[in-house]
């Protein structure tokens, strides 16, 4: 009975010199705070796989009519700002390589004349393939337009067989997905930093053989090192999820008690993986650096940028030890596809697992230093 | 006081302090991890992991009609190489696969198809299904599976040509295989890392443990220590380009269409910049922790996001492109993605050059401003 409140007094006055050191400092204060809101801000009107308001080269040698009709139409679409006429074929070449245009279209003399006669005009659409994804989502825009001239110009029997709708984003708002997602990788880099620091440093400036000699166990040093992360990661991911409701009127339709479960194991699986990184560097440079080793893969292969599912069945099953994999399955369900409390659940156990695994490691660590 | 003597440069001096630097690099594996490893991995996974040519994307095919004009619209989806199909007889089963994640969309062929389609009622017969939350992948599913439907209606019903037909051509990139733009752009993350992270933690953890006054107290001047910090940086960029651009052309088979000395001409202008913000931080935060957190914010994140490597740069808010015109990885990026796929077009390289240039002296002039040989702060 006696121990136990000792250890109680003795954790805590350990979390609040934690608390002390990573808040009181005003330029660290400042460091962990504004820039990762100011980021959300920018990057989600950045980030957008949308093309538009591009430039196009046209060279059209045809004076027909169809001609006229489809150049009118490139240009009303949202995709092309502005058309840029060449005279000649290497005039387009040019404008493509030097990136003045993203595409080019050309037009050859019988155009019009193939489609007078019922024949198909054909239209060659030049892409940049350096610009492998903005390339091809503008040539899928041009498709789409043509196809739109060609049932203008001859309209077919009976019309569009096939309607497409996009359920839980009707207007395929590319915010709705970027703000939940950016939120999730911010207090990723935040929570993972901050916490790959807090041993390391001790070590590096000498007092963690203070911290070694005075009676806490390697578990109180644990928790009190994971606790002030946990709770600053928790308030940023919070404050971040606001913003994506609130200022950028993402609805929310799932359970805000599930996602906030989720987001505690969530953070608790990054604090655990950031002091076991900590727990085995001897100096804050490595602990960075292995922490950057360590994250940028994770944000590449967390599903963020393309899907998991494309990659190859290794990685796949490598990217199951991603915590930012599981959650943000859970983040942006929660936020758009109301997800059921089996599928949180059955992306929610992985990171428990990943949270168990790395805080009883990173024990494990600290104790064999003690001896 | 001590500034007005601070400019001249003694080689022997310098190449002591750059010799000094080098030691550390090589005494500390989580540099090399950083410089070697990284890289490594990251090529691979831009070849690997990151693939924007969508293919097998898994939907649902949820056939209500036994009619065989049904069956064969079905077989269609099955046997188009962009789909991986999952049938089934009710949509009820596919939606909660759909809300789940396992699904990316679903068609829906209704009961009442054949019957229509000989009424020639067309409209909207068939119903496309896309998971919304996943914007690039919704926008794939709709575009792919609207083309089956219409080759298929094409070949069954109407029989007449379109009116227009399509050539895609695509430059430089003739199989538009993403690793081969993608690559290049990797590149310009890695060495943004190199040369912005790494030398605002060296220089920031000598500011912390307090040896950057041992050093001041030297008759060094402060061009000659920070030139002499960052030699080795720079050649250690170039090393780790040398090492990225092998691999890039020869394990995965990214061309290399221009000289290799634009290449390298490219790479050693862009660390100007990059060095000279990873010293700006370094300077202003002195604190390892802060320096890692602004290295990532001004320089990482940036070079990901804003560098038109995956996000198209004409598409943002005006706003945001002023401010990718001061993200020196933007310029790599283009220089890079043209050495590599299109050859020397010194049109577009040499401005690239010039404002790579011209960012690098205004931070080393803020560099210079900023650093001092004095003590007080």
């Amino acid at each position: 009975m006696h121990i136990p409140i000792q250890r109680l007094i003795r954790l805590r006055a350990q979390i609040v010199k934690e608390l002390l050191c990573l808040l009181c400092d005003p330029k660290s204060r400042m460091v962990m705070i504004g820039p990762p809101l100011l980021q959300l801000l920018v990057f989600s009107f950045a980030v957008t796989l949308e093309v538009k308001h591009v430039d196009v080269a046209l060279l059209n040698r045809d004076t027909g009519g169809a001609a006229i009709e489809l150049v009118q139409q490139i240009q009303a679409s949202t995709l092309v700002d502005r058309i840029r006429v060449a005279g000649s074929e290497r005039e387009l070449a040019e404008m493509i390589d030097t990136q003045q245009v993203l595409a080019g279209v050309v037009i050859p003399e019988t155009f019009s004349r193939d489609v007078a006669q019922g024949k198909s005009g054909t239209v060659q659409i030049i892409v940049d393939g350096r610009k492998a994804n903005a390339g091809q989502i503008a040539l899928g825009y041009l498709q789409t337009i043509t196809s739109n001239v060609a049932t203008t110009l001859r309209p077919a029997s009976g019309g569009e067989l096939a309607t497409v709708r996009h359920w839980f984003n009707p207007n395929l708002i590319y915010r709705w997905y970027v703000v939940p997602s950016l939120a999730g990788i911010l207090v990723t880099l935040i929570a993972l930093m901050i916490t790959a620091l807090s041993i390391a440093r001790e070590r590096e400036l000498g007092t963690f053989d203070q911290l070694l000699v005075s009676p806490c166990t390697p578990t109180e040093i644990i928790i009190a090192k994971a606790i002030p992360a946990f709770l600053v990661g928790t308030a940023l991911a919070l404050v971040m999820m606001g913003a994506g409701v609130f200022l950028f009127g993402i609805p929310f339709t799932g359970s805000f008690g599930l996602l906030l479960l989720c987001l505690m194991l969530f953070i608790l699986s990054l604090v655990g993986i950031g002091l076991m990184i900590s727990s085995i560097c001897s100096t804050q440079q490595q602990a960075i650096l292995g922490t950057f080793a360590i994250v940028v893969p994770a944000i590449i292969m967390s599903g963020f940028a393309t899907p998991v599912e494309n990659m190859p069945a290794a990685l796949q099953w490598l990217a199951q030890c991603i915590p930012l994999k599981h959650f943000l399955i859970i983040l942006q369900g929660s936020f758009l596809k109301a997800l059921p409390p089996v599928d949180v659940f059955a992306n929610a156990w992985p990171m428990a697992v990943i949270a168990a695994v790395t805080l009883t490691l990173a024990t494990l660590f600290v104790r064999s230093k003690l001896q | 006081m001590s500034t007005q003597r601070s400019y001249g440069i003694n080689v022997r001096r310098l190449v002591a302090i750059a010799r000094k630097e080098t030691y550390q690099i090589f005494r500390d594996p989580s540099t090399l991890l950083v410089a070697f490893v990284l890289p490594i991995v990251m090529l691979f996974l831009f070849a690997y992991a990151v693939s924007l040519d969508t293919r097998n994307v898994h939907i649902g095919v949820v056939l209500e009609s036994d009619s065989e004009a049904a069956q064969s619209l079905a077989a269609a989806f099955s046997g188009s190489r962009y789909f991986s199909v999952t049938p089934a007889r009710d949509r009820r089963e596919v939606e909660s696969q759909l809300i789940a994640g396992h699904l990316r969309g679903f068609v829906v062929i209704p009961q009442d198809f054949t019957s229509h389609l000989q009424r020639g009622q067309m409209d909207a017969l068939v119903q496309i299904i896309t998971d919304g939350t996943q914007p690039n992948t919704a926008t794939f599913v709709a575009n792919y599976a609207q083309g089956v439907v219409s080759n298929w209606t094409a070949m069954q019903i109407s029989g007449s040509t379109s009116a227009i037909s399509i050539q895609p051509r695509f430059w430089f990139n003739a199989e538009m295989e993403s690793r081969r733009a993608l690559i290049p752009g990797a590149l310009s993350i890695i060495m943004t890392m190199i040369g912005t992270l790494l030398t605002a933690l060296v220089v920031a953890r000598e500011w912390e443990r307090g040896t950057m006054e041992g050093i001041f107290s030297t008759p060094a001047t402060v061009l000659e220590i920070l030139l002499g910090k960052l030699l080795p940086y720079f050649c250690l960029g170039l090393i780790a380009v040398c090492v990225s651009t092998m691999l890039a052309v020869w394990v995965f088979g990214v061309p290399l269409r221009g000289s290799v000395l634009t290449l390298l001409l490219l790479a050693s202008v862009f660390l100007i910049p990059a060095l000279g913000q990873g010293l700006l931080i370094s300077t202003i935060s002195r604190n390892q922790f802060i320096a890692a957190q602004l290295a990532l914010i001004s320089g990482f994140l940036p070079a990901f996001l804003l560098s038109g490597f995956l996000f198209e740069i004409r598409s943002m808010p005006r706003v945001i492109q002023i401010i990718t015109y001061i993200v020196p990885a933007r310029y790599f990026n283009a220089g890079l993605q043209t050495v590599f796929l299109a050859g020397d077009v010194w049109s577009l390289i040499l401005p690239c050059i010039g404002a790579m240039l011209l960012l690098g002296l205004i931070l080393f002039a803020l560099v210079l401003r900023k650093t001092h040989k004095s003590l007080e702060v």
